[in-house]
């Protein structure tokens, strides 16, 4: 049975399109309309992330562009503001979420020894609900009074300002949000009911480990946003007062409610990646995962402690003096687990036998950049400090640090590291590197300029800027070019290529690589583990 | 390969030339501003700046030696534990002593960082036995200051941006050293008070802010919120909106003016009788004339960032006046809505004095290509309306 798979899979590589045959699996269009294998569904998710990153990259270079000198050259304040808003909305939920459900789709079940997701059709439906979700998001710059522009945040009252495209992408939130939360259950139900015969939870590939606990807080904090947008619907059009002082309700109270969504999101988009980060650590030192327990430990109290933290994004809405302590204390507790997980990571490093291919590269730029990203989280946690820095340049270059350093970087390790099981073909080692260091260079030109422009005090989401800040927001603008241009680079010259062809893949293209996922030949067969393996 | 490396190189490197040869505005130092190229905080002038200033330094020191013997380690292990350099791996892969000292070596740092800020954040949040309280009010897009007690209580204006909108817009013209971050009416204080400011907002959320003083404080429709500084230099410094409200955010600047005892006795002085005389009788009747001039400032100090100077608004977004039904049609309309506002229209009662919107209500009637039939609404007519 399983020998049949595999020839399959060899068919597949020459044609990337025509599949199925054998098992009657539909073919053309209809083979992804109706995709119920993880693999396919997977590939269907990073194409739809993929093309949201540059969607999305597309407004932070207008951003960028308008900013490059003070004064307002090519846009006007309220479309400025659309930018800001859509490219915040389009990256975490159209990037960089689908492309760690995507990842889940892939490798979860041939991590764990399964044969596919545990629910195949929902996993159909939780797909399908994202590109209608995002075409009514992006068609919202198209109606009159455009796309939102109040931040992706949405704050209320501001929010009840907007024009109808508001709506748009409070119903584009709504259709995400349960296109994540059906996804969470589907990995819950696999990892918990699906692990091979002889894989103990104590024995699950970190990338699992790490999915299972961002699952379990998506249920937690999706509905909790759903909640927040919905009222600022009604508050909208409904004549409802949640959020509206005149009528009894309480503008912060929005604040309140969407943290505590919007906390435990950021951990959402953040531990994937570490999960990603220690299949690759160990596979390029040749050394065993250190720490293994204590990772779990580490990310399962990062999980919990992101619950109790969230109005340190409200530190300047005036809390009591014992909120404002409370929250402090807890955010900083943070740093603890989170510094354990670098030490693992170094310590995994320590004494190995280290090779230095691109999923290292990155997985290395991940840790040194991501710290950097991790230290100004800790300085922004201290209540007086966060005070003069709360919406300045300092918070901007904090968040994507972590989100571009930390999360993106970690997908492009994985891309790098998995992708070969993806296509069966090696991606070219040479582009990985210029890659990677135009990422790794770029990205610091433009995002370390902006902790000095935060503590300067340019406030964000401004439209234009004292001309004291100019040089710096110059070198950002530049940076942000040459980043764009990476990607683009990485797009066209290192993943069409690697899906066209190249170099063949073997079943385990990296010698220290441990894990069931190549136990199967690359390209992965359309089905695999029908038949589970036995861990020992 | 490598050559397209270097071709990036070069490239990036003449964009950065570019960048450096492009015309700078003669633009030095902001007073009481940001300095150029500035890569710290602004000089702080008040105890709690001054706490800041320091607690930030000390953390990142403390960071900085952190990231510097973490990452020492990483990159030493890099260097040194290569395959090609033919390190064989070991193979430990786990210690409990080890994770039990590097959680709670951390757990320990973690609170020696927190301990210092504790303090201040107990000292920020004193805001008792002030001075002088002046509530700040954000409207969309300026800000209203109502001095409530201590000298000069029962002062009131409006501040707004005083950069020309020309600079703004016309990006050939040369910005000022205080471009965006000067406004037509400073809030005035006296020098090593204690000033408490009340925040509170008319429609969305803004944030009243002055870097130099280590304060920011939201304000919010429909509550109040405080804080305080007590400036320790006579001079004057500028803080900018820190809440996005909207599309005129970035151009609502905060502007105090710090002045010794004496001069902020004859300032309060000055504009006390400065008020009086300007105050308005709403029972006199005016001539179109005149309601016209007075309309046309209040027009551009309230109205043109929306319906723009040629009255022709923005498509979508802010309405056309310029030949617009209820303004050329009868006056109850118009007063309803300048008075009560209207979807993204403000309501101006709260902000705009009875003469003050009937002058712009006559300004926008006799204006552009408008002739209204009903051409002239006096300060009585609104009068009555508010009731």
């Amino acid at each position: 049975m399983s020998t049949t798979a595999i020839d399959h899979g060899h068919d597949h590589s020459h044609d990337a399109h025509g599949h199925g045959g054998d098992h009657g699996a539909p073919h053309g269009w209809r083979r992804w309309l109706f995709a119920t294998n993880h693999k396919d569904i997977g590939t269907l998710y990073l194409w739809f992330s993929l093309i949201m990153l540059m969607s999305g990259g597309v407004l932070a270079l207008g951003i960028r562009a308008e900013l490059f000198q003070p004064g307002l050259q090519l846009f006007q304040p309220e479309f400025f503001n659309q930018l800001t808003t859509m490219h915040g909305l389009i990256m975490v939920f159209g990037a960089i979420m689908p492309a760690f459900v995507g990842f889940a789709n892939w490798m979860i079940p041939l991590q764990i020894g399964a044969s596919d997701m545990a629910f195949a059709r929902m996993n159909n439906f939780s797909f399908w609900l994202l590109p209608p979700a995002a075409i009514l998001l992006m068609s919202s710059f198209l109606v009159p009074g455009g796309a939102p522009a109040g931040g992706w945040t949405m704050y209320a009252p501001l929010s009840t300002q907007m024009g109808i495209g508001m709506d748009m992408a409070i119903f584009a939130m709504h259709i995400m949000g349960a296109s994540s939360i059906m996804g969470s259950i589907n990995i819950i139900t696999t990892i918990l009911n699906m692990r091979a015969p002889g894989m103990t939870l104590m024995k699950m590939p970190m990338f699992c480990w790490t999915w299972l606990i961002t699952a379990y807080l998506l249920i937690a904090v999706m509905p909790v946003l759903a909640g927040a947008i919905t009222m600022t619907l009604t508050d909208r059009h409904f004549g409802t007062s949640f959020f509206n002082a005149a009528g009894g309700g309480d503008p912060v109270m929005y604040q309140h409610i969407f943290w505590f969504f919007g906390h435990p999101e950021v951990y959402i988009m953040i531990l994937p990646a570490f999960g990603i980060i220690s299949h690759i650590i160990p596979a390029f030192a040749r050394k065993t995962l250190f720490g293994y327990a204590s990772m779990v430990y580490a990310t399962s109290s990062i999980a919990i402690l992101s619950f109790i933290v969230w109005a340190h994004h409200m530190f300047t809405t005036g809390m009591p003096v014992t909120g404002q302590l409370f929250f402090m204390y807890a955010t900083m507790l943070i740093a603890v687990p989170t510094g354990v997980k670098v030490f693992n990571w170094i310590a995994t490093m320590w004494r190995g036998s280290m090779t230095f291919e691109t999923p290292m590269l990155f997985a290395i730029g991940f840790i040194f950049v991501f710290t950097m990203g991790g230290f100004t989280g800790l300085i922004l946690a201290v209540t007086p400090i966060d005070i003069e820095l709360q919406d300045t340049y300092y918070v901007v270059a904090h968040f994507h640090y972590v989100l571009v350093a930390g999360s993106l970087f970690a997908m492009f390790a994985g891309f790098y590291y998995w992708g070969p099981k993806w296509t069966g073909y090696m991606y070219n080692e040479t582009r990985g590197k210029v890659h990677f260091w135009a990422s790794l260079i770029t990205f610091n030109i433009t995002f370390f300029p902006m902790h000095f422009l935060g503590l300067a005090g340019m406030p964000r989401r401004y439209a234009d800027y004292p001309a004291q800040f100019t040089d710096f927001n110059m070198l950002a603008s530049i940076g942000a070019l040459g980043f764009g241009l990476s990607q683009v680079y990485f797009l066209f010259a290192v993943v069409i290529p690697s899906i066209r062809g190249g170099e063949k893949a073997a079943a385990k293209p990296w010698d220290g690589a441990e894990g069931l996922e190549w136990t199967v030949p690359s390209p992965a067969p359309f089905h695999t583990f029908e038949t589970p393996p036995l861990v020992k | 390969m490598k050559k397209l490396a270097q071709r990036i190189q070069s490239s990036m490197l003449g964009a950065s030339l570019l960048a450096a040869g492009l015309p700078a505005w003669a633009v030095t130092d902001s007073v009481g501003g940001p300095a150029i190229r500035e890569l710290n905080f602004q000089t702080p002038v008040t105890p709690i700046a001054t706490q800041i200033y320091s607690l930030h330094t000390l953390m990142l020191v403390i960071c900085l030696v952190i990231f510097v013997a973490v990452f020492g380690v990483m990159f030493y292990s890099i260097l040194k534990h290569r395959k090609s350099l033919g390190h064989k791996p070991a193979t430990f892969h786990e210690s409990t002593t080890v994770e039990i000292a590097w959680t709670i070596i951390p757990f320990l740092i973690v609170i020696g960082m927190a301990l210092p800020a504790t303090k201040t954040v107990v000292a920020m949040k004193d805001t008792s036995n002030a001075d002088l309280t002046i509530k700040a009010t954000g409207m969309q897009w300026k800000w209203g200051y109502d001095y409530l007690k201590g000298e000069g209580e029962g002062i009131s204006f409006l501040s707004n941006l005083s950069t020309p909108r020309e600079q703004i817009n016309d990006a050939s013209k040369p910005k000022g050293n205080e471009y965006l971050l000067e406004v037509d009416n400073e809030v005035v204080v006296p020098v090593n008070k204690k000033v408490r400011i009340v925040t509170t907002a008319n429609d969305v959320i803004h944030a009243w802010a002055i870097p130099a003083f280590g304060v920011k404080q939201d304000a919010i429709p429909g509550f109040v919120r405080d804080t305080w500084f007590k400036a320790e230099k006579v001079g004057l410094y500028r803080g900018q909106c820190s809440e996005l409200c909207g599309k005129e955010h970035a151009f609502m600047p905060i502007v105090v003016n710090v002045m010794s005892a004496e001069n902020y006795t004859k300032w309060v002085d000055g504009k006390k009788k400065d008020m009086a005389s300007k105050a308005d009788d709403p029972n006199k009747v005016y001539t179109v004339d005149e309601l016209k001039q007075r309309g046309e400032k209040v027009y551009a100090a309230n109205c043109v960032a929306c319906h723009q100077a040629s009255g022709k608004g923005v498509p979508g977004a802010f309405p056309a006046l310029d030949g617009d039904a209820v303004v050329n049609g009868p006056r109850p309309a118009q007063i309803n809505i300048l008075l009560n506002g209207k979807n993204a229209m403000p309501a101006w009662k709260g902000v705009l004095s009875d003469t003050e919107i009937a002058s712009v209500i006559t300004y926008t009637r006799n204006n552009w290509s408008n002739h209204a039939a009903e051409n002239i609404v006096q300060p009585t007519e609104i009068l009555a309306a508010r009731k």
